[in-house]
This record gives structure tokens, sequence and C-alpha cells, in this order.
């Protein structure tokens, strides 16, 4: 039975406002505790630990940055994590690369015996011991190395990639070898021009995982001088050990401290992950959504 | 290159040697495999050769091949121990609740997404959502460390306005799970709806305007369009996510683990690293590890099994 129209665009009107109000309650549950630390960060540390501090900052002051960038630690795990991001994701783009194209190719005979071999260790692996154990008799123990090498392929990157390279028209990739192009010129002249979403998106991925990764560092670095800003941060963050590099005599100050401290402190630390975010964003509709329905 | 690759296969049907010319021109094919089949070998299937060591009592200076067998002792050691019922309970706990809760999340909130009319608004809510994907786990444990104190945090000054008694969340056993799964929850909605944001988007416009003209109101194009247009993709990801029912995110949990909430934050991963690592007792744990690993071999084959005989999607 069909409803009367009037009746009709009422309720579409109602479902409107719904759909309108559930996705604000989300927005804001979201974005509060966001805002709640970058305010907190530029607020009086009194302010804060008292409780006064609902939103937007309170008592101004950039107080609890100069802190973080007093510490050394923190400086020296920044240093870290960008220097093992990038050499990480230069050797996670390069091996992606040369791991998806060639399974891309349908004319490759026994692509999917390899495929089956990479794809094959996502639902079945060696486990934590047995791999810290390749890693140690390898001798990368305590070495950047160990956060590099072991994760050189993330295997769903590489489904992701060899999906995108696969709607690359064949009739380019044939026009181009017919021409006498070589399968390593095709892909660097041919190929990778066209694979820019993909390759930003991969950059991001991997980029944000190198960023925010610890647990490798945990288990493979011994020295603290070569410890990842994650590192750093857990000692702060979790296992609260700011209060000794602060030498204020007063105490409830100290501990004041080493509670504002930490909003500035994931302030900086999330900031360059999330300023690249904007710029790889409009690629994602490009490259996961291909990679996403057809992988 | 489709027309040379179909003439091409009918060659090679008829002689070896045309397999032979067809692999040999493209060998720089093969050269670029090189590296990452080297890194598959070593570091994923080096480790499977390894596990071995589970029936072994590993010493490290006779090396893996060379130390004793001991047969199944490190598993009945194991399912003999205190932790045993302990790790199981808490590890399967934490995946069962956090299918139940966690996984309608990225669905409700990519059909939420899809019937928002506004364009902007709808990628207003699509950005947000995505961003506490890419902040680190250890400042969203931060992050609820601050939130959840029991002093100071914002959780309790609330209860403490309501005149409700401070709660230490953090430290206790009970609050263990809730916080894991909603914290999860809060970090992973976004990113995870872009799957269903795609399958959505995939569905043929042309059913939603049949729906119409049959006078299914909005809801219902929801429930008998937009959601079994999403199905077969909700499918494959279950099969994936029970494929993966034992390896709760342990990362997250190690970082949230303390002495006081040991009861119920002690999963199977958490132990294979504190017994296995810190303790370097790597036999043991390497069994330990072996039995998670088996369990979720099963899962995802025994999952993937119902699937396709009930003619759904399936992963093969």
């Amino acid at each position: 039975m069909e409803k009367s129209a009037p009746n009709r665009a009422a309720g579409e009107k109602a479902f409107d406002t719904a759909i309108y109000i559930i996705a604000s309650v989300i927005l804001a549950i979201v974005l509060y505790p966001l805002v709640f630390i970058v305010s907190a960060s530029f607020s009086d540390p009194g302010e804060v630990v008292a409780g006064h501090m609902w939103l937007w900052p309170k008592g101004w002051s950039v107080q609890s940055y100069k802190l973080v960038f007093e510490n050394g630690d923190v400086w020296r795990g920044y240093l870290n994590t960008i220097v093992y991001a990038v050499v990480g994701v230069c050797v996670n783009l390069v091996m992606t690369v040369l791991a998806a194209y060639p399974l891309s190719r349908q004319d490759l005979p026994g692509r999917n015996v390899f495929m089956f071999g990479y794809v094959f260790t996502m639902f079945f692996s060696g486990g934590l011991i047995p791999t810290y154990l390749v890693v140690r008799d390898l001798g990368l123990v305590n070495t950047m190395w160990a956060l590099i090498v072991p994760t050189a392929i993330a295997t769903f990157n590489l489904i992701i990639m060899r999906t995108f390279f696969q709607t690359i028209p064949v009739e380019l990739q044939e026009s181009a070898s017919m021409d006498g192009c070589t399968n390593g010129r095709l892909l660097l002249s041919v190929v990778l021009p066209l694979s820019k979403p993909i390759l930003a998106v991969m950059l991001l991925y991997y980029g944000v995982a190198h960023w925010n990764s610890f647990f490798n560092a945990l288990i493979y670095l011994n020295d603290h001088d070569k410890y990842p800003l994650q590192l750093i941060l857990r000692e702060i963050l979790i296992q609260n050990q700011a209060t000794a590099d602060l030498n204020d005599p007063n105490f409830a100050d100290r501990i004041m401290m080493a509670e504002s401290i930490k909003y500035a402190l994931i302030v900086v630390a999330s900031i360059p992950v999330l300023l690249l975010y904007p710029f790889v964003q409009r690629y994602f509709v490009q490259g996961v959504m291909i990679g996403a329905i057809k992988g | 290159m489709r027309y040379a690759k179909r003439t091409e296969t009918a060659v090679a049907r008829s002689s070896g040697s045309a397999l032979w010319r067809r692999m040999s021109t493209r060998y720089d094919l093969y050269l670029m495999l090189l590296l990452p089949t080297a890194y598959y070998l070593i570091f994923q299937y080096a480790p499977m050769y390894g596990m071995q060591i589970a029936f072994k009592n590993f010493i490290a200076a006779k090396g893996i091949g060379g130390s004793p067998w001991v047969g199944l002792d490190q598993f009945t050691q194991f399912f003999d121990s205190y932790y045993f019922w302990r790790l199981i309970r808490n590890t399967l706990s934490i995946s069962v609740f956090s299918l139940i809760f966690a996984f309608p999340v990225p669905i409700l909130l990519a059909l939420l997404i899809n019937e928002i009319g506004s364009s902007r608004f709808k990628r207003w809510v699509q950005n947000v959502t995505y961003i506490p994907h890419f902040i680190s786990l250890v400042v969203v444990v931060g992050m609820l460390g601050i939130f959840l104190d029991g002093d100071h945090g914002f959780v309790n000054q609330l209860l403490k306005e309501a005149g409700l008694p401070a709660v230490s969340f953090l430290q206790s056993p009970g609050w263990f799970k809730p916080i894991l799964i909603l914290s999860n929850i809060w970090q992973t909605m976004g990113f995870s709806s872009i799957i269903y944001i795609a399958a959505l988007s995939g569905i043929d416009p042309a059913q939603y305007e049949a729906a119409m003209i049959d006078g299914a109101s909005r809801l219902q194009r929801v429930r008998h369009v937009s959601l079994p247009g999403i199905l077969p993709t909700m499918t494959i990801l279950f099969i994936l996510e029970i494929g993966h029912l034992m390896n709760v995110g342990f990362e997250k949990i190690l970082l949230m683990q303390n002495q006081l909430n040991m009861e119920s934050s002690d999963v199977i991963a958490t132990f294979v690293y504190r017994v296995g690592i810190q303790q370097a007792q790597y036999s043991y744990t390497a069994a330990v590890g072996l039995f998670n690993a088996v369990i979720n071999f099963i899962l995802l084959i025994a999952v993937n099994w119902a699937a396709r005989r009930r003619g759904g999607a399936s992963l093969w």
C-alpha cells in the first residue's frame, strides 16, 4: 500500500533530521577528545588539572611546549623516528612496487604461484618468537634495520597496489612494449607515472605505520639513544617518567608540569601525520576504493 | 596484449619450449620478484621453519635444527599451567566482544554516511571520523590515561559533579575490556567504514529507484537495498575477522596492561611477549604462539567453508 504523498514527505524529513542529529553526535564524540587535548596543551596547567578547562584554552600558556622542546629525549626520539620512517618508507615503496608490478601482469607465467606464496603469510605466520630469532640471528638486533627490513612489505598493501596496476589499460603497456620498451622501462616511464594516487596512499599508509609503531622498537632496540619517538612517548605518557626530568623544587608544580607536558607532547607527536593526511586524502577515492572493491 | 596472450597460451599448450620462451622474454619481471621473494622467504617462511622449536628444547648454541626434540612437552606444560584458562578466557572474550560490539559499527556508520544528503557535510563526517585512525596507539592509550585518571581525569570530574564516587578505570580489571573495545571503536570506526562506503557507492541507483516506485520508505530502502548490497563485503570482512580471532590487538593491550588489571588484560600474545622475549623461554612461548596460530587458521578455514556452502561470498 502506498502512503499518501504529504505523509511520506514528512517521514522523509524526520528521517533526514534523525540522520543529521546522529551524524553530529558522532562528529562530537570523535572530535571532543582531540579538541580537548589541543586546548589543554595551550592552557595554564593549573586550570587543566583543576578541571576548569572544558573545551577552549583557559589561561593561555605555551609553557608545556617549552618543556617538550627542552626535553632531550623527545628531540632524539623525534629525529630517530624521522630517519626510520624516511628510510623505511623508501624500502617499503621499492619492495612493494617490485612485487606488485610483475604480479599484475596477466602474461607472466607462474604469477599465481608467487601470489599464493605471498598471500598465504597473511593467514599463517611463524609468530613472534621464531621471527624474533630470525632477526636476532641476522644480527639486526639493536640496529635501525630491525625496524625496517622485517616489515619491508605489508601484504595487504601489496594487494591494493597490484589491483591498482591491473586497472591500467593493457593497451597502453602493449603499445609501449611494441616500441621496444623493456619491462623495467615500462614500469618506470609508463606505469609508475600513472600510479601517483596509489603511491601517495601507500606513502601515507607506510609512513603512518612507521611513525606510529613501537612494538618492534620495544623488542629489537636496547639503547635508549636509538629509541623512536613512540617509545619516548610511552615512557612519558603511560609510564609517567617525566616527573624525574623536571627539577622544580615545588612538588605540586612538578606533578602539574608532568601532566601538562603530556598534552603538548601528544600534539607535537601527532602533527606530522595529521599534516600529511589532508594532502593524501584526495587520493583516497581513486587509490583505496579501487583496491578495496576489487581486492 | 590480451589478444597476444590468448595466442601465446595456445602455443604454450602445444609445446613446452614456447612456455620457456614466454618466461625467458620476461626474465626481467622475475628479476623484479627476486628481492620481494627473498623477503618473504627470510622473514615469513624462515620463521615458519623455526616454529619447530615448539617441539624442541631450544638451545641457542645448537641452533634450531640441532636442539633436541621433546615432542609435545611444551604444549602440555602450557595446557597444565595456571595461566592457560585465564589467557584463553581473556583472549576469546575480547575477540568475541569486539565482534559483537565493534564489527557492526563501521557498517552502521557507512549506512548513515550514505544517507546524508548534503555532500559537504558527508565529506566532513567522513574526513573527521578517519582522523583517529592516524593517531598512534601510544597516544591513544596516553589519552585514555589523561581522560580516565582517577583524580583529575575528565570522566572522574564529571562523576564528581554528579555526586558519584571516583573510579580508577585503568587499574580495575572490570573496566579493562569495555575501555579497550570502546576506544577501539572510537579509533577505527571511520577508517573501517571506507570499504563499506565504497561498496555502497557501487550499488546500482536503479535499484533504489525501483524500491521508491514500490513505495519503500528511506529506512526500508536502507534495509532492503543498501544492506543486501554490502552483504558480500560484510561476509568477507567477517571471515577475515574470524581468521584473526585469537590475534586480539595485543599491542594496545600491552600498553594498557598493568599489575592491577592483569587478571583481565593478560592475553596469549602479551604472555608470549612477557615470557618469550623478556624471560627468553623461546621454545615454550613458540609452542604457545603455534597453538594460537593453528586455532586461527582452523577457524579461518571453517568459516570460509561455511560461507562457501551457504553460497555467499568467500575468500577462496
